[in-house]
């Protein structure tokens, strides 16, 4: 086995005499890794039921009657912004840049990330007052156990932001608040990656054939 | 749905307490579920005095319930595994009891054996094999590869608080209401809000739930562990076998646990929003939830059983006094059975309607796991040939468990075929075969252990005379209960039944039950085994901690092991690197220079989440809302003010670690060195003498 080189995580800036730090926020990234990777059977999981329900609408309404893209596109665009801008925090705490310019694209990305909220939440309204709820098809229940479960990840993540910035305030950039940050990072993009599933599968795989 | 006019208890109310029904109807059936209710209170009334009375409370905070340490965390979780075990025998005789009462409706009713079934599954898979399996990998992980604690000790505490709580609401079902009647596997729409409005697959769902997560973030850490913390030279290739079970396991837990927590947290959104998931109307569609059930019920059982192979490979070559035989096909052979368990999860519903090609393929995909497993029995054979064999307790499970392990896993190649697998499904037949490969698999390969390892964890040996009456009676006991369910199985007997009418199983069915009998023998007699012990305990103190002349890292250190584990941590280059040492005369060298120390400090979050997650539990069974909400805004701020702590570590200074250190040393040249042959004699200090021309 090859040792990895000692910047094997980019954007994490311990310098050059921090071994042990190096070492400790290795395992514990390596750590996020894993469990993205569990998390990430959950969807796996929920996708693979909203293709087996997709055709059980039980007479309600469908994807056609239910799904606004252009919402879905106004979306998609905030939740992409927004992963360039916690990466662009991440490249402020790669290069020294002040504190404070940390925390600001943590606050565009909250912005972005409630928004995007928002938005998702009026999409629910608007499908509810169609009569698109849960409760009423298999089809329905399973396009809300994976896009609000989605949602979910988002809010959590916001909180996470929150704590964060005030962590980055109080605490200063301690190893350890560094280290949250780069695991915020991860988080974050692993959002963005399971929006795109969600709109290649649910939303246009279900126009394509629900 | 009712669920949103309940008041300020939600639907708890007098009628949910079992004592209610014994007033009300006062027979058998309500004697042995407010027996088993009177039971759970007293147990819990009697802890609470003792603890009291002997001033305990002050230690068991301290050293215990806030401690991170990878070794206490362990024992607690071997502690409540067998707790449970307990609960979980009892039950096994009780339904063994109803069954051998003859044709005819014996002394329990429909409802109340169907709960029995349901907790005994329950019970025996998520609170005692899986929290034994890992209380054993916890205590042994890190000692194995030379790391000073687990990667991520808090999380460790964590996830034992979350396993714990949600064994409690079992506990708690038996008080409070009743517990579900679906059986382990909980099928819908059975267990349903249609079908089944009550309590009982709530208590089920949130059970699993709650611990699923206890168990993904073990698995997290132990591969984290594993894959990051092994001490300089220990290669991959150089761990030693357990450590290679645990890998698998991780692997095996990171990706199956999720299927279990999609299908129960579905199963709670049809029973408690009215989704329609898995029901009978509007495009439910309950095979989903088979699917997923075993997607994750499949790899469960391998991860379950594979650690316990990863103690018979440790007892078989440390009481063979050989190296493990065939050290590399057992990597390959554990790899491809935790790969191929994703594989075959199907062949648990055969008959639920999927064509024959897609039967064959799974079952075909079955059969080749008795390959890989047949591949490690040669092994272990192997390893014992020409080995010089003690017959020490661990070494008779182990014996035991070969021979009955192989009738098990033969069967399974049975049922593994979908034709006949047809005939004998859900009989009796399949209950023996699963029992036959969990009991003699999981359990014994766990007593072994712990008959192995106890006098590393507490510097004392187990009694040998009472290891050897417990070895008889679990073999005798399992022999006598299930091999006879074999026979009836295929004579037709359907599983699950509170109730029969052919006379020709009763013969089979008294046989039963008198080996249950046996069975709670010997739970009784690992009890006597542990209370001789303790008593006997000066008798038998191994100090310097290698009382078996065995070949890994952990014997190399004292027994009880220090805080830290390893003064210095070791620089492995052998795979039985102390057994190496040994032979080179170096096993117990002077470090020149020493090292301060970091170690985790206690922390109270494991327990505070284990509070707060049971009563959010138990608010959630029983329609608290306004308690369920406050319980999730407590756990949401109990982990955001703990992440704001900085003071998570603490320093064991060098000197500290160089007085322990040579203290021990002393201890160590001044014993007297014991060949294998008196390793159970008073005289064994824990300073084995090996033979060295046997070794090579």
């Amino acid at each position: 086995m090859r040792r990895a080189p000692s910047h094997s995580y980019p954007g994490l800036n311990l310098g050059e005499d921090h071994a042990s730090a190096h070492k400790s926020s290795e395992v514990v990234t390596f750590g996020f890794w894993v469990f993205l990777m569990s998390d990430l059977v959950y969807f796996g999981l929920m996708f693979a039921i909203y293709i087996t329900m997709i055709d059980a609408q039980a007479g309600g309404p469908g994807p056609h009657e239910l799904f606004d893209l252009k919402s879905i596109f106004a979306q998609t665009l905030i939740l992409l912004t927004s992963s360039l801008t916690v990466g662009l925090a991440m490249l402020a705490l790669k290069y020294n840049l002040p504190r404070a310019r940390i925390v600001l694209w943590f606050g565009v990305t909250l912005v972005l990330g409630i928004s995007f909220l928002v938005l998702e939440i009026r999409d629910f309204m608007a499908m509810a007052e169609q009569g698109g709820i849960p409760q009423r098809s298999g089809f329905l229940s399973a396009f809300y156990g994976l896009v609000p479960l989605h949602g979910l990840h988002v809010a959590a993540g916001c909180l996470w932001l929150i704590v964060l910035g005030i962590q980055l305030r109080v605490m200063g950039m301690t190893d350890l608040v560094i280290s949250r940050v780069m695991r915020l990072a991860l988080f974050w993009h692993f959002l963005d990656l399971i929006w795109i599933g969600i709109i290649t599968i649910v939303y246009f795989g279900g126009l394509t054939y629900g | 749905m009712t669920s949103t006019d309940s008041g300020f208890f939600g639907r708890l109310n007098w009628d949910a307490f079992p004592i209610a029904g014994l007033i009300q109807n006062p027979n058998t059936n309500e004697i042995v579920a407010n027996a088993a209710a009177g039971i759970v209170i007293v147990g819990v009334v009697a802890v609470l005095g003792l603890l009291t009375w002997f001033r305990l409370w002050g230690p068991l905070w301290r050293d215990w319930l806030t401690s991170a340490d990878h070794k206490k965390i362990g024992i607690m979780y071997i502690v409540f595994a067998i707790v449970m075990l307990a609960r979980g025998v009892l039950e096994g005789v009780v339904m063994r009891a109803q069954q051998a009462a003859g044709p005819g409706d014996g002394f329990l009713e429909a409802e109340h054996f169907a709960e029995l079934f349901s907790t005994h599954g329950t019970i025996m898979i998520f609170f005692v094999a899986v929290p034994f399996v890992f209380g054993v990998a916890n205590f042994l992980v890190p000692l194995m590869i030379g790391a000073r604690d687990v990667a991520f000790p808090v999380m460790n505490q964590i996830s034992l608080g979350l396993t714990v709580s949600a064994g409690m609401m079992l506990m708690v079902s038996l008080v409070v209401g009743e517990f579900s009647t679906g059986g382990w596997t909980a099928y819908p729409p059975y267990t349903g809000a249609a079908f089944n409005p009550g309590v009982g697959p709530d208590y089920w769902i949130w059970a699993i739930v709650v611990s699923g997560i206890g168990t993904t973030l073990t698995g997290i850490n132990f591969a984290v562990t594993i894959y990051k913390l092994r001490a300089p030279g220990m290669k991959f290739m150089r761990l030693p076998m357990y450590c290679w079970t645990i890998i698998c396991s991780s692997i095996l837990i990171i990706f199956a646990m999720p299927p279990l927590g999609v299908a129960a947290l579905l199963l709670a959104a049809d029973r408690y929003l009215d989704f329609h998931f898995f029901t009978n109307d509007l495009g439910g569609n309950m095979m989903n939830y088979a699917n997923l059930f075993w997607l994750f019920g499949h790899p469960e059982v391998y991860l379950l059983v594979l650690p316990a192979y990863g103690i018979y490979s440790e007892v078989f070559a440390t009481f063979s006094a050989k190296r493990l035989y065939g050290y590399n096909s057992l990597v390959i052979a554990t790899m491809s059975i935790a790969v191929l368990s994703f594989t075959v999860w199907l062949h648990h519903f055969f008959t639920m309607g999927q064509s024959a090609l897609i039967n064959a393929v799974f079952g075909i995909a079955t059969m080749l796991i008795a390959i890989p497993t047949g591949v490690k029995v040669y092994d272990w054979m192997a390893t014992l040939w020409r080995g010089r064999i003690r017959f020490s307790v661990p070494m008779l499970y182990g014996l035991a468990f070969l021979m009955l392990f192989v009738i098990g896993g033969l069967s399974g190649v049975i049922l593994a075929n979908p034709t006949v697998d047809y005939q004998v499904h859900n009989t009796l037949f399949l209950v023996a075969h699963f029992h036959n490969v969990l009991l003699p698999g999981v359990l014994f390969g766990l007593l072994a252990g712990y008959n192995y390892w106890f006098p590393k964890a507490f510097g004392f040996r187990l009694n040998e005379f009472w290891g050897r009456v417990t070895v008889v009676l679990w073999t005798v006991g399992f022999m006598l209960t299930f091999l006879p369910l074999y026979f009836v199985g295929l004579m037709g007997m359907p599983r699950r039944s509170y109730s029969w009418e052919d006379p020709s199983f009763h013969p089979y069915m008294i046989v039963a039950v008198l080996g249950a009998l046996v069975i709670l023998a010997a739970l009784l007699s690992v009890l006597v085994q542990l209370w001789v012990s303790i008593r006997d305990r000066e008798k038998t103190r191994v100090p310097v901690g290698d009382p078996w002349d065995a070949r890994t890292l952990e014997w190399s250190i004292p027994a009880p092991p220090p805080p830290y584990n390893f003064a210095i941590i070791p620089n492995v280059t052998d795979r039985d690197n102390f057994a190496a040492a040994k032979e080179r005369g170096d096993a117990y060298p002077t470090p020149d220079e020493y090292e301060d120390i970091v170690m985790p400090r206690n922390t109270s979050i494991g327990f505070i989440l284990c509070v707060v997650s049971g009563i959010w539990m138990f608010a959630l069974v029983w329609w608290i809302w306004w308690l369920a909400a406050l319980m999730t805004v407590l756990i949401i701020l109990s982990i955001i003010v703990w992440s704001f702590d900085t003071e998570t570590e603490e320093v064991i200074t060098a000197e500290q670690v160089r007085k322990d250190h040579e203290a021990w040393l002393a201890i160590v040249h001044s014993a007297a060195a014991v060949d294998r042959d008196h390793e159970t004699a008073p005289e064994n200090r824990g300073l084995a003498r090996p033979d060295l021309e046997a070794v090579t």
